[in-house]
């Protein structure tokens, strides 16, 4: 399918793959915010995310065409790097890309019900665009190559977020507290971020994060990179809702507009996870991020830390929102601790989480979205009895709650496998307890749910009952069975993230 | 050690800012406030760039007098490359030729100016975003101070929760 | 006119907002050869709005540029700097490869010169309308909040 999506695309448009990803949803947001009303705003969407999501799908083509991944250069402007900002396209960047605008393009499809019922008439074409450009800046963060431009794109893909989180205020008013707190803390987190660079830009000189990884190499115990190490792992963490760092998540998932929900739940931590892994493992390189053992001190304490604190909070919780988004960060915890392994299989694994969480939860959210769409309401009672009126959302809600759990046959399942095995053979036994432990709290927060959904009887059975509409069910059940692809055939998610890994790798060991 | 403080008197004020920001972000309980220290801990890092592009003796980086002629003449004869790689090279030369010490005047160097043009631009969105979300919280609970609103929310929150209980205490009760 | 405090203000107002947008245009043009560009330009333009409202009202300056228009512009701004991002693609340079926009023959310079003025003029509707459209999101509201709330 690759192939054949590839053949369409013309050479010359594939040769500026990388510029067109980010430079159509570009030119299209200004476009969609000129619209006069929400629907030609949302098929502009529509074209700007699928177009990008064939540039992702042409340039992983490309990467995967040399065996060991090619790495894709290229120089905006024609400003060669490392003067110019140079966005650099590897194994890892691909996959990133590919999740992203696959995640955009069916969250852009689904949107438009939840929309139409979320968002008032005058705003939904400013709504629109403020989506473009949040998707823009998420697929700049994961194709760029410049530590600052990086920077950049996360600032411009985080206020379009707060925009966004904010136009919840018409369902709920407490998303604008959310979405204050959440820009307070997205906003310190990325000036942290920026002071890191800034430290590492006066210890070597270049922004470039190829160079910046060579000429660390030479500066390993300058003082200032060591600030500028900290200052980076902090601030990214603190986008990533990195466990004490995630206060900001929860309230701003569970109150703002579901589709936006959806998309950020799938996307947002896993992107700047993507830039943490990035700057770890292929700038600081592995000599560096395990000197002193920063990795396995705060990063794997912290990873656990999420995978139990956070699941037990979920269990606690009474809205299907609040649930979902705890779980979020427990399952952060897993890819933190993945990654904290230091290995290449740990890292994979900790890759092929994220891909697996970003699916499971789009797939979560989204039905979510149908029941907000057609009850109006995510507490559990609400939930009760939805599986005898609205079979079909809620069976493809019940494949991606087991595949959150971990059940055999699912993608949830794959990915704990791996997980499990990286821990193993690194010889740390007692992970895999902590990983069936949270689990077992996935059990039962997820029980609860699906226990209220097809075993309780509804508690108002006057109260109207419906299928969601089928541009939810379509982008839906995409989700929850490429859960099911996944957990069977599991070979291509965990082939790309191998590649990813083995890239992270043998930059590090340059 | 008084010496090596007072060299550094640049990082201190700028720590300084930057802290007395941070203080100011989690201490204050109004929001406007907490967008004030944003400000002031965003402002510390534009000072922090700009003091690390200082160059000693070096004045604002715009070419004049000679280097201005040769920089002319330099990107002209440049241009007459065929291959994009060739312009942009040079185009990188001139670029960092204030490190390469062929010029008359000494500059600062301009990149870190540049960078946080962008960051002020990126903290003058963030401002308006907080700001106008705030009028918007103003509007919908009558008060800006975090502790109100969080009071508020949680009584909401109370009477959802004692909702729910009763809820499904009389959907058990009657199943 | 007796009894309006603000006939000073009106009067040197009125003089002064011709000349600042003529500067602004001034510092965009002039921003190729001296410290300037759009960025300032944009905000200069934007001041001398704002000044009018300022002094005239915020209602008469609603009706002379209204918020939708000031949107539009700031949307138009962004929209022309990827316009020259794919003109250069069009013409087989990379994404704004200023030389490549004419297809001109080495050590021309016609490109540059376009390129960046264009840009420039993207970055000035852009920040010049942004700006306006914020200061009418926060000003517009006022009458909104009661005297005894101040």
């Amino acid at each position: 399918m690759i192939e054949f999506i590839t053949s369409l695309v013309p050479a010359d448009i594939a040769a500026h793959a990388p510029a067109l990803l980010i430079g159509v949803p570009l030119i299209l947001a200004p476009l969609a915010a000129m619209m006069p009303n929400g629907r030609l705003a949302w098929l502009i969407s529509i074209f700007a995310t699928g177009f990008s999501l064939v540039m992702a799908i042409v340039m992983l083509a490309q990467v995967r065409s040399v065996e060991g991944g090619a790495v894709i250069s290229y120089a905006m402007g024609g400003w060669l790097p490392d003067a110019g900002i140079e966005f650099r396209i590897d194994a890892l960047n691909s996959m990133i890309l590919l999740l992203v605008t696959t995640i955009g393009f069916l969250a852009t499809i689904f949107g438009w019900p939840s929309i139409k019922a979320e968002i008032r008439e005058a705003k939904r074409a400013m709504f629109m665009s403020a989506y473009l450009v949040c998707f823009l800046g998420l697929c700049g963060v994961a194709a760029t190559g410049d530590a600052f431009n990086l920077f950049v794109f996360l600032e411009i893909s985080s206020i379009s977020t707060y925009v966004l989180v904010a136009l919840g205020a018409t369902r709920d008013r407490r998303a604008l507290p959310a979405s204050a707190n959440y820009l307070m803390m997205g906003t310190i987190g990325a000036s942290f971020f920026v002071v890191g660079v800034g430290f590492l830009y006066a210890a070597t000189g270049t922004l470039n994060m190829a160079e910046l990884a060579e000429r660390l190499q030479d500066a390993q115990n300058n003082k200032a990179v060591l600030a500028g190490y900290a200052f980076i792992l902090v601030g990214l963490g603190l986008k990533a809702a990195m466990f004490p760092l995630h206060q900001w998540l929860p309230n701003a998932y569970a109150y703002s507009p579901s589709f936006v929900t959806m998309f950020l739940a799938a996307t947002a931590t896993k992107v700047a996870l993507y830039a943490l892994v990035r700057f770890l493992f292929t700038v600081f390189g592995l000599e560096f991020s395990f000197e002193g053992s920063t990795l396995v001190w705060i990063l794997m304490p912290m990873g656990i830390a999420a995978m139990v604190a956070c699941s037990f909070q979920a269990v606690f919780q009474t809205d299907v929102r609040r649930t979902l988004a705890y779980s979020s960060v427990a399952q952060v915890g897993y890819m933190l601790l993945g990654i904290s392994i230091g290995t290449a299989a740990g890292v994979s694994a900790g890759l092929f989480h994220l891909v697996n969480h970003a699916v499971i939860k789009g797939a979560l959210f989204m039905a979510l979205a149908g029941v907000v769409l057609t009850y109006k309401g995510t507490t559990l009672n609400d939930f009760r009895g939805l599986g005898r009126s609205a079979p079909w959302t809620m069976t493809a809600f019940a494949i991606a709650a087991v595949s959150l759990i971990g059940v055999p046959l699912t993608a949830g399942f794959q990915s704990k496998v791996a997980l499990g095995t990286a821990l193993f053979e690194n010889g740390w036994w007692w992970g895999v307890a902590v990983v069936m432990f949270s689990s077992l709290l996935a059990v039962i927060y997820m029980g609860r749910i699906l226990e209220a959904v097809f075993f309780r009887a509804p508690i108002n059975p006057n109260k109207k009952r419906k299928e969601a509409p089928l541009l939810i069910l379509i982008p839906l059940w995409i989700l929850a069975l490429a859960n099911i692809w996944i957990g069977v055939q599991g070979g291509f998610v965990a082939g790309l993230a191998d590649d990813a890994a083995a890239s992270l790798f043998i930059g590090g060991a340059r | 050690m008084l010496e090596f403080i007072l060299e550094r008197g640049n990082y201190w004020a700028i720590i300084g800012l930057m802290m007395i920001g941070l203080y100011i972000c989690f201490a204050a309980t109004n929001l406007i406030k907490r967008l004030i220290g944003l400000g002031l801990f965003q402002t510390s890092i534009v000072l922090f760039y700009v003091s690390l592009s200082r160059v000693d003796g070096g004045t604002a980086p715009i070419l004049f007098g000679a280097d201005w002629k040769k920089a002319k003449g330099y990107g002209e004869e440049s241009h007459g490359g065929d291959h994009a790689a060739d312009a942009s090279a040079s185009a990188y030369d001139s670029a960092h030729a204030y490190t390469s010490g062929g010029l008359e005047n000494v500059y600062s160097n301009p990149l870190p100016h540049v960078l946080m043009l962008t960051a002020i631009v990126v903290g003058v969105a963030t401002l308006a975003v907080g700001l106008a979300t705030i009028v918007r919280i103003r509007e919908a609970y009558g008060t800006v101070e975090t502790d109100e609103i969080r009071e508020m929310d949680l009584d909401v929150a109370i009477a959802e929760a004692a909702d729910e209980a009763e809820e499904t205490q009389a959907a058990n009760g009657t199943v | 006119m007796n009894g309006d405090h603000h006939v000073i203000l009106r009067v040197v107002a009125k003089a002064l907002i011709p000349i600042i947008s003529v500067f602004g245009f001034f510092v965009h043009f002039h921003g190729e050869y001296s410290p300037g560009g759009g960025f300032q330009a944009g905000v200069i333009l934007a001041v001398a709005i704002i000044l009018y409202s300022l002094i005239f009202g915020i209602a008469p300056c609603m009706r002379a540029i209204t918020p939708g228009f000031a949107r539009t512009v700031a949307a138009f701004g962004l929209f022309l700097y990827a316009a020259v991002g794919f003109w250069a693609l069009a013409m087989g340079g990379n994404f704004l490869y200023y030389d490549a926009l004419f297809r001109e023959a080495p050590g021309g310079h016609l490109g540059q010169h376009v390129g960046i003025i264009v840009i420039e003029l993207g970055v000035l509707a852009a920040v010049a309308g942004s700006m306006v459209a914020i200061y009418y999101a926060f000003a517009g509201r006022v009458s909104e909040i009661r005297d005894e709330d101040w």
